[in-house]
């Protein structure tokens, strides 16, 4: 990134048909980055103010599941004087195709900032086939 | 293709209704704050980044706002008189660059943002740490802002 931007408030989006949920309150779409290189894909999700021990991946018939439960993090005698944005869960599938390796999965936590590894299935990886003269 | 194969990104605003009810009742709150002058709050939400969430107790104003992918020195934090400023940069780090991108929804960028509180602080009881994400300050409130138990006799 050679010049960099002012960052501009983003109101969080809500899910829009939540699964059934097990607790109430509010539940987010993270805002995600999905990017395929030849080996692999990845999947970077923002889903900050989650513990590393509340985040659950399930990966079901292909379908993926990425959800992220928070703790209330307020203490119990604040009280609100300005309240910009919600805090809530976040919740988001994904459909994998087939050509991922669903065995290598790989998923990394650090600073609020989930990071899927999705590594190509060998059939799907492309292959440079050479061709010599006879 | 793969990028066929993903689905259920957000469709619309459609919010849970409930959810609606408590923010409205919030912005109502904001107004007749606003209007009467309660508790010296005459300012309604900006939309400069970072959104800030404000609570107080007893003792202490706490401001918290969400930072994902930034350290706690990635953030510059200033206290003069009543305001508090922060400054930082978010950079999203750069990905192989034959990458080919589906989706780029997380955004990197420079912010500022000075933020008044309602009453007066007290510089040197400021702590500010960050976990997983979400930036915390605490400052201390000065004695003449604390509130007082007056004993009726």
């Amino acid at each position: 990134m050679a010049e960099s931007k002012e960052l501009q408030v983003k109101e969080k989006q809500e899910v829009a048909a939540p699964a059934e949920m097990t607790r109430s309150g509010l539940v987010f779409t993270p805002s995600v980055d999905i990017f395929e290189t030849e080996q692999e894909m990845t999947l970077m999700a923002d889903m900050p103010g989650v513990a590393t021990e509340d985040i659950k991946i399930d990966l079901e018939d292909s379908v993926l599941t990425v959800s992220g439960e928070i703790k209330p993090w307020e203490g119990s005698k604040e009280s609100d004087v300005l309240v910009e944005f919600d805090v809530g869960n976040y919740f988001r599938q994904f459909t994998l195709s087939d050509a991922i390796d669903q065995s290598r999965i790989d998923a990394k936590f650090e600073d609020g900032v989930l990071r899927l590894t999705l590594p190509k299935a060998e059939k799907a990886v492309p292959r440079q086939i050479s061709v010599t003269a006879a | 293709m793969m990028t066929r194969s993903l689905f259920n990104f957000p469709v619309g605003n459609w919010r849970h209704p409930f959810a609606e009810m408590d923010r409205l009742s919030r912005r109502m709150d904001w107004l007749t704050n606003a209007m009467l002058g309660n508790r010296g709050l005459h300012w309604f939400p900006a939309r400069v980044f970072p959104a800030v969430n404000i609570t107080e107790d007893k003792e202490r104003y706490y401001i918290r706002a969400e930072l994902p992918g930034m350290k706690a020195e990635d953030v510059e934090l200033q206290v003069t008189g009543r305001n508090l400023s922060i400054t930082g940069e978010r950079r999203i780090q750069p990905e192989d660059e034959n990458a080919r991108y589906y989706r780029r929804e997380r955004e990197g960028g420079k912010f500022s943002r000075v933020i008044g509180l309602p009453g007066d602080i007290d510089a040197d009881r400021v702590e500010a740490g960050m976990t997983s994400g979400v930036l915390t300050v605490a400052i201390g409130k000065s004695e003449a802002s604390k509130p007082k138990q007056i004993t009726v006799h």
